[in-house]
């Protein structure tokens, strides 16, 4: 049905929305803790730069961590002359790009969740004698798990779909960085691609529904496991 | 020994008390809503911190501002029971009690996990979430998690305020044999003055972030001069012992120190020690014995005092029959035409069925 080419571009999206995940999870979480619990100054600013990827053209995104982590980059050029670790046009660097650009979207479910969690039960752990790591593992966590995984699901699912952030700081290379989205763009370019492109159109779209699907099955199970259902 | 000293402010609020509680027993923070006292447990808690202040729990110093020192929550060791049970909703009922259980310091001593489910008849909820519970089971099972965590004292902020008359019931049974078999000191958060009757035995009178008043129930009770007098249910608080049960006649027999009540037919084994609320506007005064009344309980007593009741044409007359004393609330024309002085022996006249069944006993 898909020819080894489209495959790839099959595969190649779902290993770097996976890994964009996989990245922007711990932070995401973390970040979402501040914003929910902390009281710092900046933390306003600190709201602000998380949901720039929301609201600044992709492109933008794209080219701002193509001056951060391109080889000559202050980031992008110690990692490469440490490490040898090149960010820019390959797979890990679309990930990035991904990563990136689902962040707020996780930061928003987690923070929601967290948000939702009642603080009287953190304080019942600590009186029972759970220390604060103690009383966010056991406690808090657990209930801000279907938060957790919604914000994963839908950063994975649109992580399938990144572009703009993509195509700049990645570029469009077959089977290094070449995406769905991307593989779409390439077929409508090319004359008589538009078989090619309606078939991975297709492809995109049982993903999308199978992962909202998924996502939906999954919410209701943890809940049933966290006593609310 | 638990000592309390403590000074906060918030928002127009100030709150300067101090107070201690008896190394076991009940100790009754009492005071209408927005006194403080649910300040006080946070403070001893550590779950809030006040501007100054310092609390120390037999010699322990849990927080102490001049000195710097303000332990966190987890290593008070103070069991919380809070107004709404919050169990955590995850974890079934038998995690949910293990859950301080398991990080109680390994040398801490307290009843085992299969005593605190029996005391507080948790058996058949065990494998359940606390979704599936009703409020009274959910209150029930925040009680034992809070005793499990092996505390050296146990705080209790309103623990039946959200449970309606018949969850109350069901849940004060299990409190007050809690209470007695815990031998810790209990802070106990109330504003419902039945449950200071039924639990408490000694009583800390809170108005506006002060402290108005403390000692035991008993002598509380018979304070004409505390906002508890002007209550419609103020009176002398009795500790009784159930002498008999007349189940044909379906009275029982109460002693208190100096004589004998007859009440409606309690549920108590006879030898059990109970305390009731003798009500001051149910208590009426004669100064001849009277007959032909249905009054079942007349009381040959002494007049010790009068004084002013809250409304003006009232007044409190002060009555000892041996040493115990009680609480006759009655007009100030009746006092007159009476001629009521100190000295007067009188008749204190109790109709048996306003002594209420208290609500332990249930």
């Amino acid at each position: 049905m898909l020819s080894p080419e489209e495959w790839q571009a099959v595969e190649l999206s779902l290993a770097v929305a996976g890994r964009s995940v996989l990245l922007s999870l711990l932070p995401a979480i973390a970040v979402a803790w501040m914003l929910a619990r902390g009281r710092f100054p900046g933390r306003f600013l600190l709201d602000a730069c998380v949901h720039l990827p929301l609201v600044v053209p992709p492109v933008v995104t794209g080219w701002c961590l193509l001056l951060l982590f391109g080889i000559q980059g202050p980031l992008g050029g110690p990692l490469y002359a440490w490490f040898g670790i090149r960010l820019v046009f390959t797979t890990e660097g679309a990930a990035l790009a991904t990563a990136v650009m689902s962040f707020p979207l996780i930061v928003r479910a987690v923070r929601l969740s967290l948000e939702s969690v009642d603080t009287g039960l953190e304080a019942a752990a600590r009186s029972l004698g759970a220390r604060p790591l103690d009383s966010f593992l056991t406690i808090t966590l657990p209930l801000m798990s279907p938060g957790i995984l919604a914000g994963a699901v839908t950063a994975f699912a649109a992580g399938l779909g990144e572009f703009g952030a993509v195509i700049t700081f990645a570029s469009n290379i077959p089977g290094e960085t070449q995406t769905l989205p991307l593989a779409i763009y390439s077929a409508t370019q090319s004359p008589g691609g538009e078989v090619v492109a309606a078939r991975l159109a297709l492809v995109s779209f049982v993903l999308a529904i199978g992962g909202l699907l998924s996502a939906d099955l999954l919410a209701r199970r943890m809940n049933r496991w966290l006593g609310r259902g | 020994m638990l000592q309390v000293a403590l000074r906060h402010g918030f928002q127009g609020f100030g709150l300067d008390v101090g107070f201690s509680a008896a190394e076991a027993g009940v100790t009754a923070l009492f005071g209408p809503s927005g006194c403080g006292k649910t300040t006080i447990l946070g403070a001893v808690a550590g779950l809030l911190r006040p501007l100054s202040g310092r609390v120390s729990l037999s010699g322990r110093v849990l927080l102490d501002t001049a000195a710097g020192i303000c332990l966190p929550p987890e290593q008070r060791r103070c069991g919380l029971v809070f107004q709404e049970a919050r169990l955590f909703p995850h974890l079934s009922v038998a995690s949910n009690l293990r859950y301080g259980l398991n990080r109680a310091p390994p040398g801490a001593t307290g009843p085992g996990f299969e005593e605190v489910v029996a005391l507080l008849g948790l058996g058949a909820l065990l494998d359940r979430r606390p979704a599936r519970l009703s409020g009274g089971e959910k209150q029930r099972v925040a009680l034992g998690r809070a005793l499990l965590s092996r505390p050296q004292l146990l705080l209790m902020d309103e623990p039946l305020a959200a449970l309606d008359a018949g969850r109350r019931a069901e849940v004060l049974p299990f409190l007050a044999r809690l209470c007695d078999a815990a031998r810790l000191p209990i802070l106990y958060v109330t504003h419902a003055l039945d449950e200071v009757d039924a639990l408490a035995d000694h009583l800390v009178l809170l108005q506006a972030g002060r402290v108005l008043a403390e000692g035991s129930v008993e002598a509380l009770a018979l304070r004409t001069d505390l906002p508890l007098a002007a209550r419609r249910d103020a009176g002398a608080v009795l500790a009784c012992t159930v002498a008999a049960h007349d189940t044909a006649r379906g009275l029982t027999r109460l002693s208190f120190p100096g004589g004998t009540l007859l009440v409606p037919l309690r549920a108590e084994p006879v030898d059990s020690r109970i305390r009731i609320r003798l009500r001051a506007r149910d208590v009426a005064v004669a100064t001849q014995p009277p007959q032909g009344l249905s009054t079942q309980n007349i009381l040959a007593a002494e007049v010790v005092g009068l004084g002013p009741a809250p409304t003006p044409h009232e007044a409190f007359v002060r009555l000892r029959i041996g040493p115990t004393e009680l609480l006759s609330r009655i007009t100030r024309d009746s006092a007159e035409r009476l001629g009521l002085a100190p000295g007067l022996a009188v008749w204190a006249v109790l109709k048996a069925v306003t002594i209420d069944r208290a609500l332990g006993a249930a």
